[in-house]
């Protein structure tokens, strides 16, 4: 599984590179959502995989064994939260440039090609 | 019980939340209200970080260790979110409320106006600056960097306009890619570690296992690289030129600090971690930052060469204060330390005041003076157009020319400017230069390795030549400026629009007059913000207050 995980970290991320270098807005907030959904997944597995096993403690005697770690999980979701917040945000950018430009290139004009 | 100066601590991140969500309700209609409410609040923020200041140092019934540490929602130390209020801290704090209030005043007079809820905005960048300042959490720093980001865009669009919105979009860009660094950074270290908490990583740190250890340098490296991005070193200090000169005006005088939150975490954590006595790990980095810092002085001083836009070279003395600190960290002594806190507070002010100044003497100008982030090319061709016969026929009537008031103020704030900005004497920045590089050049003392003393010259040749760049930088601007335009208009300067540089530039001539107490207080600072001194041993003490009736879970 960590495998599995790996890749597809490494997929998101090295697929949001490419797209953030792009010169169309699109295709930048496309990559800053995949880099940001690789970094989530990153954190995620910062706090070891464990399959069927909960963050939360129970009453009673606890053997930490038996849990998952739960902090990296509280920290994903603070991630994600500010994550969708900051895409919204480019995403209202992306729209105002393009009404003030007329054109979905980064810098507001084409390049001279 | 907890006293009153305990709660103290968070009054810096909890007043700017409310009133920012108070100031959110209100009609944008109702801009007087809006503006004593906010007035009120940065004025209260400004005596909370006084408080601070005063507090942590060395006050006899403050707190203990003179470091302040409140534990939010009562968790013990390593568990739970704490905030801690050294002098480095209160400094960093004190600035911010001072920016605050100078950009607040100025932004009164007509860009508040330009757009919606800037006051709102302006409080949650308080809110995220003195938050990052003050937590003492590795994740809790994250959230603060993310809400002063937040807000941060907000301002640079502030007054909307295509240029904004270009330059806006690039900054939101870089910004996004560093927090994605930033949390790549942090879980790494989590993972090594087990802990967020920074006085809790100092103290695992030196006890890790070689393969481990390597996974946290490794996630150091990562996290150093976006804060890096903020402060802008070279080479990832291309955003901010543009960025900076695009926005509105009290926004920029406001970013002025910005900067220093990548420096501050830098300074903080780098103290913490990779210095003497933590194991293998010392020295960590260092001459990246050595190295880095320069590059960026050089970078910043081609870049206030070759441009010709007073926004621009402000923007490039920003990013000039950061490599010079980003360089004076790396030589971790607590004399060159201090130094560099001095250069510090004095270059924030000085850029603070030059962003403010820049408008001002904008506005006199031929041009519409709502044209901002005038291009290179539409200076020339002002230039040509108003520069040649006009000048000449003028210059006939030699019968002197009547100096204004606002225009003798312009100027001499200009001057005053240029003077902190160069290092000249007689105001701070001539100081701080001069603390900063007698203690570079101070015979090493046993802590620093061998290598250090070129790296002393070297610092010593940049550190001047920026400073001789920077005054014909702006020698030759201010020429064009002030001497060149005769057929301008005298500009009409608000009192309200002085005040905020006038009081920037006292606070200068303030520092330089009570330079002693300031290098004191400073040098305890670096001292005690050292691995070494009274910060992991606080964080790590921090009593839980216990409660008064209800039985603890």
């Amino acid at each position: 599984m960590e495998l599995i995980i790996a890749i597809a970290i490494g997929v998101l991320v090295g697929a949001g590179v490419w797209l953030v270098l792009r010169p169309r807005t699109f295709q930048v907030i496309v990559g800053l959502s995949l880099i940001s959904y690789g970094v989530n997944l990153f954190i995620f597995s910062m706090g070891r995989l464990r399959i069927d096993r909960v963050p939360i403690v129970g009453p009673g005697p606890v053997d930490p064994v038996q849990f998952t770690d739960p902090l990296p999980q509280a920290l994903v979701l603070t991630a994600i939260v500010i994550g969708f917040a900051m895409t919204a945000l480019f995403l209202v950018l992306l729209l105002a440039l393009r009404g003030f430009s007329g054109t979905d290139h980064v810098d507001g004009k084409e390049s001279p090609e | 019980m907890m006293r009153w100066v305990d709660h103290l601590i968070v009054v810096p991140i909890v007043l700017p939340l409310l009133t920012g969500a108070l100031l959110v309700l209100i009609d944008e209609h109702r801009r007087r209200l809006k503006f004593a409410i906010s007035l009120a609040a940065v004025l209260g923020l400004l005596a909370a970080a006084i408080a601070l200041v005063w507090l942590a140092h060395g006050r006899p019934d403050g707190w203990r260790g003179e470091i302040g540490v409140y534990l939010a929602a009562n968790w013990p130390v390593p568990f739970g979110i704490a905030l801690a209020a050294d002098r480095l801290s209160a400094l960093m704090v004190l600035l911010s409320a001072m920016l605050g209030l100078a950009s607040l005043v100025f932004a009164q007079a007509r860009w508040a106006r330009a757009g919606v809820h800037f006051q709102a905005l302006l409080q949650f960048l308080l809110m995220g600056l003195c938050g990052a300042f003050l937590t003492a959490d590795l994740f809790n720093l994250f959230v603060f960097f993310e809400v002063l980001l937040a807000a941060s865009y907000g301002l640079v669009l502030h007054g909307s306009g295509p240029v904004r919105v270009g330059a806006g979009l690039h900054y939101v860009a870089v910004n996004l890619v560093a927090s994605s660094l930033f949390l790549i950074g942090v879980a790494m270290i989590y993972a090594v570690s087990g802990t967020l908490n920074m006085a809790d990583l100092a103290r695992l740190l030196p006890g890790l296992e070689p393969g481990d250890r390597q996974l946290f340098e490794s996630g150091a490296a990562v996290l150093a690289v976006a804060f890096l991005v903020k402060s802008a070193i070279w080479p990832l200090a291309f955003w901010l030129a543009p960025a900076y000169s695009a926005a509105s005006t009290p926004a920029a005088a406001i970013f002025a600090i910005l900067t220093k939150v990548g420096i501050y975490v830098i300074l903080r954590l780098w103290l913490l971690l990779f210095v003497d006595g933590s194991g293998d790990s010392a020295g960590f980095g260092r001459d990246w930052l050595l190295y880095g810092g320069m590059a960026t002085i050089g970078f910043s001083a081609i870049g206030m060469l070759a441009t010709q836009d007073l926004r621009r070279v402000a923007s490039y003395s920003v990013v000039m204060s950061s490599g010079t600190l980003l360089a004076a960290v790396a030589f971790d002594r607590p004399v060159v330390l201090a130094g560099a806190l001095y250069y510090l507070v004095s270059a924030t002010f000085a850029a603070s005041a030059l962003f403010l100044l820049v408008e001002l003497v904008e506005r006199g100008r031929a041009f519409g003076s709502d044209v901002l982030a005038v291009t290179l090319e539409a200076f020339e061709a002002e230039g040509a157009l108003h520069a040649g016969p006009p000048i000449a026929a003028d210059e006939q009537e030699d019968s002197g020319v009547v100096i204004p008031a606002a225009m003798a103020f312009l100027g001499t704030s200009f001057v005053a400017c240029a003077l902190l900005m160069a290092g000249l004497p007689p105001l701070s920045g001539f100081v701080a230069k001069f603390a900063l590089l007698a203690a570079v050049l101070e015979p090493a003392g046993s802590r620093a390795p061998d290598g250090v003393a070129p790296a002393a010259w070297a610092m010593l040749g940049v550190v001047i030549a920026s400073g001789l760049v920077a005054a014909i930088a702006t020698m030759r601007i201010g020429i064009r400026v002030f001497w060149v335009q005769v057929r301008r208009d005298p500009p009409r300067l608000r009192v309200i629009e002085a005040m905020p540089v006038a009081a920037l530039l006292a606070a200068c001539v303030a520092i330089t007059i009570q330079a002693g107490p300031v290098m004191r207080y400073v040098e305890a600072a670096a001292t005690g913000a050292h691995r070494g001194g009274a910060y992991v041993d606080a964080v790590l003490a921090a009593p839980q207050v216990p409660a008064p009736d209800e039985v603890r879970r």
